[in-house]
């Protein structure tokens, strides 16, 4: 709730103006049924057509200004709120896309989407609603009870007796109601997360005829949800019909004690209708009340929820170039004894395992010069990408030093660390975009160096096929091109800007022999100044680099080129074997 | 209520009759519940509509009263009004109370059957329906589409009652007290109704853009999210976030043309109402002048006045949300009208006691017209026998598999499994003779147990560690806390491919079947592990009829038979030794492997 009041803050006069109007709109709102009362009591009575044409045009221009006020504030509001809005989100979105890797995993990517989407509109509304909904319901309540005080205190006496019970009422529904709607909502994703399996599952549940089991499973869900649903929704209709009961016992008691003060002479019969009409508006009021309570505690979780992100302070510090380690040796790229493990920072939540992560990598040391190549090998899970990830920086080290040219990665500016990298991962995004747009990447790279990077990344011959070539618009996450396809415009991404070190992280998984072979053979030939670190799964990927790094579990269990490794390195010459089949 | 805003489509549905008598169908299951209430909410509107007559006759008396001075108020006639006042209105509470809690049962229990019937319609679907469509669309009608259909009807349907019933109920009490006073603020009803088809016809498109433009923004922000560690490799965080801040910019635009236009509504319909209580003051004057009304007919006129004019302001309201429920309903029937998987011939027979004697004959298929992806392709698998299936990356091998499962029709051609046409089989007992690994490994959220199990119902615990052992997976799976009954995440997020490999590896072990497909059943696993699984694969081979597609060739040399496939056309078949004697295509491919 804080960061609505915070980024509203930042229109204090607008806020105010907003809010001044909307209050002068409600004040009028409020006057109109005392002129009725006056024209009914008074004015019809004393039988001066003149005087009644005159209240009655009164009346008709108070109507019409009340509206241009109301729809005035309410414009005011809703500007004030799309500036919030805009200010929360631009806040929200630059936060997260800045966030390290370790805080990113901490929040998770569906609530940091979830974040991005309903809770900023929650936000929104909510901003919106504080300059029109929150002025307007209590001072109809507030107005409606001090306006009738003052025509007759006694027979107002009714509703404020009647006040906090319905308040009350509000309170105690909404604080048994929110959680009930919560469990309506993990419900629901109990039943959405099987539809989801299922259709990504299709073919297996079809291949083993799973269709009844998967109905039931279905069923239960499904069943368990309806049944919460209506236990929430059945809570939750208590508060209109009551209240609507409270004002109506109160009507008849403001009718009957309303005509015995007639009877004693205290009061006028119009008070009666003028009455029965304010406590129309003091409900309306409560009724608004009500919705206001139910909307803000919505936003109010929500506004936490983003301000969770936003107040994320950067987990990763520059380095003062005294604070940062020094290489003991001065090669391009250095890793001294390098640990870590993920899930340290930012809380860990997402392990399923209960205890404490094992380390990632343990003691991995290695080094290349420019110009060199490092391929990386070993099992799933291995800790591979794990280097990259501390060598790009989206970790951090538990222990030892990451060198990048003589320099620790700490003492780097970011931007100025990874413009050194080109880099496909591992499950790579391809944008929804064109696939130059794709390539080029917000970048400034010249078409013919463009065009030499889809050619080295083997990926000219699809692109020429294309009727459009690099204007080709990729779907969303590249849904309208194969695996393959992918990988080959990931890896001309990486290549476009002629980079000092490229990282190809399991890249060509869904290339066949030949053309991975004559990629790694393009890149070699047209990028010699190029820093290579490459990581796959085939001895024979890795084989012609300069220094082979042998994973398993974390640790190193084989460093050096691929002879010596076949020499030294047991689980590497098995793998090689296994692979090259008979003709080694 | 936010929620629905949110994403209300204010966009006019195609077929407003069709849906409505789908939407018409569902509730008559529970016809007589919502005949139930229809009647008790009239009856409840009834109530409500008698209070404001014996409240403006309660004032009358204590006017008349008021008028022949102190202490002459007939106070029980007084007391004998208001409490009859009270009495309708609380029975109308009452009543009103009960039907929404009904109403809200309805729908929720409508929309429980809507959910049902798309989850069946999907099992029902071919499987390329869900290759070409995407799961956040399917799901999205599912959650939001249907919860949207069900919230009009428990909400609207009783709104709509009421409205009516209110409106000409009033009107009608109206005329009764006093027809000139009705002339007198006649005038607002077309004033009201022109002005909300007006207000609708602004705003509606402006509502769309509105939801046009989140849709957008959103999508491009799950986009960037997902894909943040390569924005951050890329040192692109600025140029991004500008990007979004256009978008952003447009959303917060579309969002402040829209909701301050739709917000001149309620101030505009009030201001109409209360000119109309200024002319009712006015016309009540002269009429109480010329002595044709009294003060108390005046109040209770102006009572029943309120009455009627409130729904007529709710009304424009109501007409979008039924526009978006209409809207929203006719997403979920399109998706239960698609076409579904072909029907078994009539005169199919379920495969039992398969051998595993599978015929290919010159067939040709397509995904699309335009492009076929295999020619006249023809083999043959004796029983017992391994066909292996190589070539390049979109070569069409994976595309054999979708048609010996029968995921897709073959346009042209024959499929025959033992001897028989297999379309002479019921589909279920083809696929259930099939054991398959896919390369895309599927798991769902349930222990390990169950995941392994998920293929032979009432498995022992002995058979599936043994199957977990054979799979190389048991070891692991006794580290975990909680064993075989360690709960996998949805889609086993926490667990690396290669292990959900393993996994789905075990349950095709226990899975006991004639024949087994492996597409790339072990690309994510890495090659030690692979060896030691390739024996429990090799066992599970036995005697069976497998069709094994791999990348690495070291992995396909024993089969019995290669077929090469390249383009489409199956460019040569033979084992390995007399393939590599003949210096091809795939002597090529597999001296590849060591460039």
């Amino acid at each position: 709730m804080k960061l609505i009041f915070r980024y509203l803050g930042r229109y204090k006069k607008w806020v105010a103006l907003a809010i001044f109007v909307k209050l002068m709109a409600t004040l009028m709102e409020l006057s109109l049924p005392y002129i009725f009362e006056h024209i009914l009591d008074y004015v019809v009575p004393a039988g001066d057509l003149k005087m009644v044409l005159l209240w009655g045009l009164l009346m008709f221009a108070a109507a019409v200004l009340t509206r241009n006020t109301n729809v005035k504030a309410n414009a005011m509001a809703v500007n004030n709120a799309h500036r919030v809005s805009y200010d929360v989100r631009q806040e929200l979105f630059r936060k997260t896309v800045n966030l390290s890797g370790s805080q990113f995993d901490a929040f998770g990517l569906p609530s940091l989407i979830s974040r991005m989407t309903s809770d900023s509109y929650n936000v929104q509304s909510a901003a919106q609603q504080l300059q029109t909904l929150c002025v307007r319901a209590p001072i109809m309540l507030v107005g409606g009870v001090f306006v009738s005080m003052t025509m007759d205190a006694p027979l107002a006496m009714i509703m404020v007796v009647m006040l906090p019970l319905l308040l009350g009422i509000i309170l105690f529904v909404s604080s048994k109601g929110m959680p009930m709607f919560v469990t309506v909502q993990e419900k629901l994703d109990a039943v959405v997360r099987i539809m989801r399996e299922n259709i990504t599952g299709m073919r297996v549940v079809k291949a083993l005829s799973k269709s009844d089991f998967e109905k039931r499973r279905f069923a239960q869900a499904n069943e368990e949800m309806a049944d919460r649903d209506i236990a929430a929704a059945t809570v939750m209709a208590i508060p209109g019909p009551f209240m609507q009961l409270c004002l109506n016992m109160g009507l008849a008691l403001v009718v009957i004690i309303g005509a015995r003060r007639v009877n004693e002479g205290l009061m006028k019969p119009g008070v009666i209708l003028a009455f029965l009409t304010y406590f129309n508006m003091i409900t309306m009021g409560v009724m608004g009340v009500n919705r206001i309570f139910m909307s803000l505690s919505k936003a109010g979780a929500s506004a936490d929820r983003i301000d969770a992100v936003i107040r994320t302070s950067t987990d990763q510090k520059i380095l003062p170039p005294e604070e940062a380690l020094q290489p003991s040796g001065d090669e391009f790229i250095r890793f001294e004894h390098v640990d870590f493990s993920y899930g340290e920072s930012g809380g860990d939540s997402a392990g399923f395992l209960g205890e404490s992560r094992e380390k990632a990598l343990s003691d991995i040391s290695f080094a290349i010069r420019k110009g060199e190549s490092l391929g990386i090998i070993g099992p799933t899970g291995c800790g591979k990408t794990t280097i990259i990830n501390l060598l790009m920086r989206f970790y951090d080290a538990g222990a030892g030093g990451v060198f990048v040219d003589g320099r620790d990665v700490r003492s780097y500016d970011k931007d100025e660390l990874r413009r050194k990298f080109g880099a496909a991962f591992q499950n790579d995004m391809v944008f929804q975009d064109s696939l130059r747009e794709n390539i080029v990447f917000g970048r400034a790279v010249a078409e013919d160096r463009l065009r030499r990077a889809v050619e080295d990344a083997m990926a000219a011959e699809f692109v020429d096929s294309l009727p459009e070539g690099l204007d080709y618009e990729a779907a969303i996450k590249g849904a309208n091109l194969s695996g393959g396809q992918k990988q080959r415009i990931l890896v001309a991404r990486a290549l476009a800007a002629d980079p000092e070190i490229l990282v190809l992280d399991d890249s060509s998984s869904a290339l066949d022999y030949k053309t991975d072979a004559a990629m790694r053979r393009a890149i070699g030939e047209n990028h010699p100044e190029s820093t290579v670190i490459l990581i796959a799964q085939r001895v024979s990927s890795v084989m012609h680099m300069t220094k082979i790094l042998v994973l398993d579990d974390g640790k190193c269990i084989g460093y050096g080129t691929h002879e010596e490794l076949l020499e030294s390195c047991p689980a590497y010459r098995e793998t090689y074997e296994v692979q090259m089949g008979a003709i080694a | 209520m936010v929620q629905r805003e949110r994403f209300a489509v204010k966009k006019k549905p195609k077929d407003t009759k069709g849906t409505l008598i789908r939407i018409a169908k569902y509730l008559s299951d529970y016809l007589w519940i919502v005949i139930l209430l229809v009647v008790l909410s009239f009856l409840s509107n009834l109530g409500n509509l008698m209070g404001p007559r014996f409240a403006g006759k309660a004032i009358g008396i204590a006017e008349e009263g008021f008028r022949k001075g102190v202490g002459m108020v007939d106070m029980d006639t007084v007391i004998h009004y208001a409490l009859l006042m009270a009495l309708f209105y609380v029975g109308s509470n009452i009543l009103n109370f009960l039907v929404r809690i009904w109403m809200t049962r309805v729908g929720r229990r409508v929309a429980r059957n809507m959910r049902r019937d798309v989850f069946h319609k999907l099992q029902r679907m071919p499987v390329s329906y869900f290759d070409r469509k995407q799961a956040g669309d399917i799901i999205s009608r599912v959650s939001y589409d249907v919860d949207v259909v069900s919230t009009s009807l428990s909400t609207d349907v009783i709104q709509i009652i009421v409205s009516s019933v209110t409106v000409v109920g009033s009107f009608v009490m109206m005329v009764v007290i006093s027809p000139p006073l009705v002339l007198c603020m006649l005038f607002t009803i077309p004033a009201s109704i022109f002005f909300t088809r007006y207000m609708a016809k602004k705003t509606r498109p402006l509502y769309a853009k509105r939801s046009a433009a989140y849709g957008s923004m959103n999508g491009f922000a799950e986009e960037m999210f997902t894909g943040q560690k390569t924005i951050l490799a890329y040192a692109n965080e600025d140029t991004i976030t500008e990007r979004f801040s256009a978008i952003n910019r447009e959303a917060a635009e579309s969002y402040r043309n829209a909701d301050s236009m739709g917000m001149r509504m309620g101030p505009t319909i009030g201001m109409i109402n209360n000119i109309g209580l200024a002319a009712i003051g006015m016309g009540g004057a002269v009429l109480y002048l010329l002595n044709i009304v009294g003060l108390g007919q005046i109040s209770s006129f102006v009572l029943y006045s309120r009455k009627f004019s409130g729904p007529i302001n709710e009304i424009s309201n109501i007409v979008n949300e039924i526009f978006s429920a209409l809207a929203a309903a006719e997403r979920v029937f399109q998706l239960l009208d698609e076409p579904e998987e072909t029907a078994d011939l009539p005169e199919a027979r379920p495969l039992a006691d398969c051998r595993g004697q599978v015929e290919v004959r010159d067939v040709s298929f397509g995904y699309t017209k335009e492009k076929t992806v295999l020619h006249d392709l023809s083999l043959e698998a004796k029983p017992g026998q391994t066909v292996a299936i190589v070539g390049h990356t979109g070569a069409g091998k994976t595309t054999i598999i979708n048609l010996l499962m029968r995921f897709y029709e073959v346009q042209q051609g024959q499929i025959l499994v033992d001897g028989k046409e297999y379309r002479q089989y019921t589909l279920d007992s083809l696929r259930r003779n099939y054991a398959m690994v896919l390369q895309d490994t599927w798991l769902f959220r349930g222990t390990i147990f169950d995941n392994i199990a998920y293929g032979k119902e009432n498995a022992s615990t002995e058979e599936v560690v043994a199957a977990a052992k054979a799979a190389r997976i048991h070891n692991y799976i006794m580290r975990l806390p909680q064993g075989y009954n360690t709960v996998i995440s949805e889609d086993g997020g926490n667990i690396s491919k290669g292990q959900k490999q393993l996994l789905t590896i075990a349950r095709a072990m226990l899975y006991n079947t004639n024949m087994l497909i492996l597409d790339e059943a072990t690309s994510n696993v890495d090659t030690n592990t692979e060896r030691q699984v390739q024996t429990a694969i090799r066992s599970l081979m036995q005697g069976k009829t497998s069709f094994v597609i791999a990348h690495r060739l070291s992995t396909v040399q024993n089969a019995d038979k290669i077929l090469v496939v390249d383009h489409g056309d199956v460019v040569e078949q033979g084992t390995h030794a007399e393939l590599m004697a003949q210096k091809g295509f795939y002597y090529r491919l597999y001296a590849s492997q060591f460039e």
